[in-house]
């Protein structure tokens, strides 16, 4: 396939591995966080890991918009399809994310609840239409690329005058969650955690632009290489934080040319501006309650913006007490760390929202690479 | 006293309405103008509740399967070929030559008789180019909103050769794995139609009747086949772990050897799916013993069914029964279950 294989070429890939391997420093090892669960996915499903020598190690970060929505957030969508006058539409991975007591969307789908699958805002603006006699509601998650289709969507119903549709946001933001990882006690006060780079987002950037995280190169010291999601620009990327690392840099460098700017897709952000404000605090499943880390839809758009239209309160529900979840997204444990991985935990019987997203660290580990923890993997020993 | 005078079906323009599954004289009308008609068949043609025939010596094999497809009409064919060709296809994966086939259908008041009769019809149609008949059958309806359309339960039997032993617990460490030919045609064909999705592409379903490849196969490597599955729902991947969990071994695969047409590759690009978990309905995944499978390879491609078939990797002994992939890429990982329901009824 045309521009897929080129970046998928093995012959390509021993090249890089054997640069990263000539490069990498025998006497340090090398950690870096990939933010994103697109490269999570595509570090297991290409093998990634096999490629690269033992001390450089990948820490999956949380860039999973199905992982880092609290349960809470899927309690009343679920409380609000009781509603019988209520269809709710939402992107499937987020179908079979575990609630509180047991439920799911599946779940209160099964239970009669008119709970949809869509592909895109077009397709929920042209249920909402086709139904007019329903009130629609999209259920939106995810960072900064899911958000302007988002804000194209309201845009639309209100020049539509369509009063049955209505979204339920819960769009986060990249820059806020990495933030907060940096700020966090166990990476800068106490040092538990060490980042020594960040594969910085694909998609995301082609939105935001490389320039929202030079702050954290310049203030945090980190470098961060923005890389594209396919397995060579991932191993690029690697090989770039290694020469960044070892020249003791930390700078912002952008494997991801071909699609991204360091201004971003500024169409795109203006959109977002127009029906987007910051939420003083948003609560991430893992990180807690992050400031200013989400949006919220603006007031002239208010009749949009399902939260108001029908009352819904948020109320935080707790995790299963086992569960890693929340460490596991902060890059404070790996999913072999939890008991409960790959036991009462897999894919098919997910208790912690790592497990459902195939973007998902403990998701990713259990579908593509587990025969490398049966085997007993001599590189997870030493570390 | 005259009989009154029949009125034809109006199979332009008429539906099924709940009287043409009550019993009556609507319901033999239905059933003697689409079904007969299409189906054509002695055993049939002799109205009783039950077909009678002679049973060859040998082990026989049965195989029953529903038929719940959405669209029903899709690029490459409709549910009524793939009922029939589906049951051939799991009664011929024991090595069997299928004998007959019967035939349920539940009908949902208001489908148009029309649909009925193209489906009947490709179904009849099938069933000749296998060179088997449909003797038996059952026509229900029910009120309009309770099924969709029509589902179709088709059941099939079949004579297995003599000295053949296909079991899906046969596996063992050494043994190569070929598969038939592309994966991912039927699941991708049927997607495109998808009122959600609707994407123009080129690809067929690929459904087909595959009991005349498997007569060449049994020709070629006879006791050497193990086992042998088509891929339906789940895919590649779900029939590989199936038979290493069933055989107690591993199995190792190379990506780079399993045949993907570059259209099916694309759509599962862009639709985020892998064509390891795509339905196919006209290909088939044999084990087969080494020293075997040479010849079984050169018999399946010299068949129509069989053009691009591939040795795809080989069977391992491992205790936690894994399949794991060589990547293009050239890293490993696992070929895992389907977890949860990629694509809703597609066969």
């Amino acid at each position: 396939m045309k521009y897929v294989d080129e970046f998928r070429d093995g012959a390509i890939a021993e090249k890089l591995a054997t640069a990263i391997a000539a490069e990498a420093r025998a006497d340090r090892d090398y950690r870096f966080m990939e933010f994103c669960g697109g490269h999570t996915h595509a570090i297991a499903r290409y093998g990634v890991e096999d490629l690269l020598p033992k001390n450089i190690k990948m820490i999956h970060g949380p860039g999973c918009p199905v992982c880092v929505l609290p349960i809470g957030r899927i309690d009343a969508a679920i409380e609000l399809v009781r509603n019988p006058d209520i269809t709710l539409l939402t992107y499937g991975d987020l179908m079979r994310v575990p609630a509180s007591g047991g439920s799911s969307l599946m779940r209160a789908k099964a239970e009669g609840g008119d709970i949809r699958m869509v592909y895109s805002t077009l397709d929920a603006l042209k249920i909402a239409t086709a139904e007019p006699d329903r009130q629609v509601v999209f259920f939106a998650i995810g960072f900064e690329t899911t958000t302007p289709p988002t804000a194209l969507a309201i845009k639309q119903a209100a020049a539509q005058k369509l009063e049955n549709f209505s979204v339920y946001c819960n769009h986060v933001l990249t820059p806020a969650a990495i933030r907060n990882i940096l700020e966090s006690r166990q990476v800068r006060a106490l040092g538990l955690v060490r980042l020594d780079g960040f594969v910085g987002p694909a998609h995301v950037s082609t939105v935001i632009g490389t320039q929202p995280y030079e702050y954290f190169a310049r203030e945090f010291e980190k470098p961060v290489v923005v890389a594209g999601f396919e397995p060579l620009d991932v191993m690029q990327a690697i090989l770039m934080l290694v020469r960044q690392a070892n020249d003791g840099r930390h700078e912002v460098e952008n494997q991801y040319a071909r699609a991204v700017t360091r201004e971003g897709n500024t169409a795109a952000q203006a959109i977002v501006a127009e029906m987007f404000e910051l939420r003083r605090s948003f609560e991430w499943r893992g990180l807690g309650e992050v400031p200013y880390s989400a949006l919220k839809i603006k007031a002239p758009f208010a009749e949009f913006d399902a939260e108001r239209r029908f009352g819904i309160s948020y109320q935080p529900a707790p995790d299963n007490p086992a569960c890693e979840c929340g460490a596991i997204l902060r890059g404070a444990k790996e999913p072999v760390d939890c008991k409960l991985f790959g036991t009462v935990c897999t894919p098919e019987t997910p208790i912690g929202s790592c497990m459902v997203s195939s973007e998902g660290a403990c998701a990713a580990h259990w579908t593509y690479g587990r025969f490398r923890i049966a085997a007993g993997d001599e590189r997870r020993k030493a570390s | 006293m005259r009989a009154p005078r029949r009125r034809k079906l109006d199979l332009k323009s008429g539906r099924v309405e709940l009287a043409h599954g009550s019993g009556g004289r609507a319901m033999a009308h239905l059933i003697a103008d689409i079904f007969h008609a299409a189906f054509d068949n002695e055993m049939l043609a002799a109205v009783n509740d039950q077909a009678a025939f002679d049973v060859p010596a040998g082990r026989m094999v049965m195989s029953t399967d529903g038929y719940v497809v959405t669209p029903l009409f899709f690029p490459g064919g409709n549910i009524g070929e793939l009922a029939v060709n589906g049951t051939i296809n799991d009664v011929a994966m024991a090595g069997a030559k299928p004998l007959h086939l019967s035939a349920g259908f539940v009908i949902e008041e208001g489908f148009a008789l029309a649909d009925l009769q193209a489906i009947a019809k490709s179904m009849g149609e099938a069933a000749a180019a296998a060179d088997i008949a449909i003797v038996t059958g059952d026509t229900k309806v029910v009120e309009r909103g309770k099924a969709d359309g029509v589902f179709i339960t088709t059941t099939g039997i079949g004579i297995v050769p003599e000295g053949l032993d296909l079991s899906a617990d046969r596996a063992r460490p050494g043994d190569r794995i070929l598969l038939s030919g592309t994966i991912g045609d039927h699941g991708v064909a049927v997607m495109s139609k998808r009122e959600n999705l609707g994407f123009e592409t080129a690809i067929l379903s690929d459904t087909a009747a595959l009991h005349g490849l498997v007569a060449e196969m049994v020709a070629a490597a006879g006791a050497g086949l193990r086992a042998m599955r088509d891929p339906t729902r789940g895919g590649l991947a779900a029939v590989l772990n199936e038979l290493a969990i069933a055989s107690g071994v591993g199995m190792v695969v190379e990506e780079a050897a399993i045949p993907v047409k570059a259209e099916v590759a694309a759509a599962c690009e862009f639709l985020g799916l892998d064509p390891l978990y795509v339905a196919n309905e006209g290909k088939l995944i044999a084990i087969v013993a080494l020293e075997h499978a040479d010849a079984a390879l050169a018999a399946m491609r010299a068949h129509p069914l069989g053009r691009d078939a591939a040795a795809i990797g080989v069977v391992v002994e491992d205790e936690h029964s894994f399949v794991r992939m060589t990547t293009g890429f050239g890293g490993g990982r696992i070929v895992d279950w389907l977890s949860g329901e990629q694509l809703p009824r597609i066969c």
